[in-house]
């Protein structure tokens, strides 16, 4: 099980001072949050890629990411999406092949097709062709890491001859790739179809939204031969923002979260609480909450928080990083309390070992 | 055989002409139903009670709890009475808030009954240029008969007796019932799937999709 924080770069304006930080100063808070969350003991640090204002994060997300790599020694680095859709396949295989180098193979990816329609024209595509691009797309991306002699042809680039993609993953292993989707069966059956991973960045949404989607991967996954549903590789978004005590968690976040880009104005902050995956209180808390989310993705093996977004300030992201550790912590005792409790069961039954031992 | 029928309801006051009009209608349906062997059940849909969280939907993506419900209600029915004021020459805001927000596809192939109440008969065609024309898109079945009820209308008399004679607006209120319940009886409807089981469904195989 990895643990890791995952973010959107949204430049936006601190609604309790009114400032808004520049994007040089947003570009380089999220490189500070990267190393703290290295600092703090997490597992993986997720950029998106955007390529409109209100965000700061990188167009290509290699560049964030390697300049990363060289800072850190420990922490895996991935995106929170790569756009599968907009970027050309032959761009991703290169640039994540390089990165995977330059990081020592301490890299993933996460394809995402994009929700913002005026993005696709930028780069000559048409968000109603989102799924049928993003699976042309990926089956290039996959044989281009797995065969250096690739001629192909498909509907939306130019054809290739004889081509060979470069650098060659490190030591012959491509990248290990996620897919996102909240919504669309296609791409949960796409992570199936491959044996990829699927993530469910559930934080705006009800649990059943999600819990169908997960339990469709499963299923194809097994169907697919890739092994059992439950072995199946699930990752999970998740939203917190801590504090000591719940009411001061509340208190804290309340303004960031009435003035929130995706869902301020609407709902109050206990309703989305009760409704969303959505976690403002104690570390305590936040650990029951994450280890309920098992009860309806089963176990899964990567879980990805949000928070340094909404206008936060770095200091307050850093703050939320040291609380986080310890939530991450606590969630690491129970993960390994599971994997020897069923073992011990076993071992009980079987022999007399413990007993005599 | 049994039918359900969800009756939407938009009026904002207490007592409410919108909802008189939806209890007529929905009461002319069942006992329409009736006449046909269906015995029918409404499920009254008032959306006041669902203002806020109509918006909060329209700001998140999702619905919660009594307007989920809701939601579900329609999209499970057998046949919808849909009845509206008319604010500013049109159906009211909140009544297309709620069409907005359902599932894409919750009312393919459903019989509506469409209705609309008003202070002056002037507003009679909103039936004609606004409410059709919205059930249409949503891919429903729209009676012939849309039922508008001006202040005047509530004056005449009901038509429940022998020896009244029914109003213009009873008149109205039992042939749109009728031709509802014609719908609904030949249109005997299944378990409706829901977005992700038509995504499902659409998707088809992963193969045939790789070769794009």
């Amino acid at each position: 099980m990895e643990y890791g924080i995952f973010t959107v770069g949204d430049v936006t304006t601190d609604p309790t001072t009114g400032r808004t930080p520049s994007e040089h100063e947003r570009i380089k808070a999220t490189v500070r949050i990267a190393l703290k969350a290295e600092e703090i003991g997490l597992d993986v640090f997720a950029t998106g890629e955007h390529h409109n204002p209100p965000f700061a994060a990188p167009a290509n997300p290699p560049v964030l990411l390697a300049h990363l790599a060289a800072k850190t020694e420990r922490i895996k680095l991935s995106t929170s999406t790569t756009l599968i859709t907009t970027n050309d396949p032959v761009r991703i295989a290169q640039d994540y092949a390089y990165l995977q180098h330059l990081a020592d193979g301490r890299m993933d990816l996460m394809l995402g097709r994009g929700n913002t329609g005026p993005v696709y024209p930028w780069f000559g595509k048409d968000i109603r062709e989102g799924i049928p691009l993003a699976i042309e797309n990926y089956a290039l991306l996959h044989r281009l890491w797995r065969e250096e002699d690739v001629d192909w042809q498909g509907k939306f680039r130019t054809p290739l001859q004889g081509f060979t993609s470069t650098p060659r993953p490190l030591d012959g292993t491509p990248p290990f790739v996620w897919h996102g989707s909240i919504r669309s069966p296609e791409i949960a059956e796409q992570a199936a179809y491959y044996g990829d991973g699927f993530f469910s960045n559930h934080i705006f949404w009800p649990a059943e939204h999600t819990a169908r989607m997960i339990a469709l991967y499963r299923a194809r996954f097994e169907h697919y031969g890739h092994g059992k549903a439950e072995d199946a590789i699930v990752g999970l978004g998740g939203q917190v923002y801590l504090a000591r005590t719940s009411q001061d968690a509340v208190r804290e976040f309340r303004p960031y979260f009435d003035n929130a880009p995706v869902y301020g104005h609407g709902p109050s902050l206990e309703d989305f609480m009760a409704q969303t995956p959505l976690t403002v209180g104690s570390p305590q808390q936040a650990v029951e909450r994450t280890l309920g989310f098992r009860a309806y993705a089963g176990s899964y093996a990567r879980q990805l928080f949000l928070v340094d977004h909404a206008g936060l300030p770095l200091d307050a992201v850093l703050r939320q990083l040291d609380l986080l550790g310890e939530v991450v912590e606590e969630l690491r005792k129970h993960d390994a309390a599971e994997l020897v409790e069923p073992a011990e069961t076993t071992s009980a039954a079987g022999t007399t070992e413990r007993s005599t031992a | 055989m049994t039918a359900t029928i969800a009756v939407v309801t938009a009026g904002l006051s207490d007592p409410s002409s919108t909802r008189l009009l939806a209890d007529q209608l929905g009461k002319a349906a069942v006992e329409a139903l009736g006449q046909r062997g269906v015995d029918a059940t409404l499920e009254v849909v008032e959306l006041r009670p669902l203002a806020h969280a109509l918006t909060d939907q329209l700001l998140t993506g999702f619905a919660t709890g009594d307007l989920a419900a809701a939601e579900e209600t329609l999209a499970r029915a057998d046949a919808v009475i849909a009845v509206t004021p008319v604010f500013s020459a049109s159906y009211s805001g909140l009544f297309k808030t709620f069409f907005d927000v359902l599932e894409p596809g919750a009312l393919d192939g459903t019989p509506v009954l469409v209705a609309a109440t008003a202070g002056t008969a002037r507003h009679s065609l909103v039936l004609e240029h606004a409410l059709r024309p919205l059930f249409s898109h949503l891919h429903a079945v729209v009676v012939p008969t849309g039922v508008f009820a001006a202040s005047e209308d509530w004056g005449g008399a009901a038509g429940t007796s022998q020896s009244a004679p029914a109003s213009g607006l009873a008149r109205r209120v039992t042939r749109a019932a009728g031709e509802l319940a014609a719908l609904v009886a030949e249109r005997p409807r299944g378990a409706r799937p829901d977005q992700f089981d038509r995504d499902l469904a659409a998707m088809g195989d992963f193969e045939e999709l790789l070769k794009g």
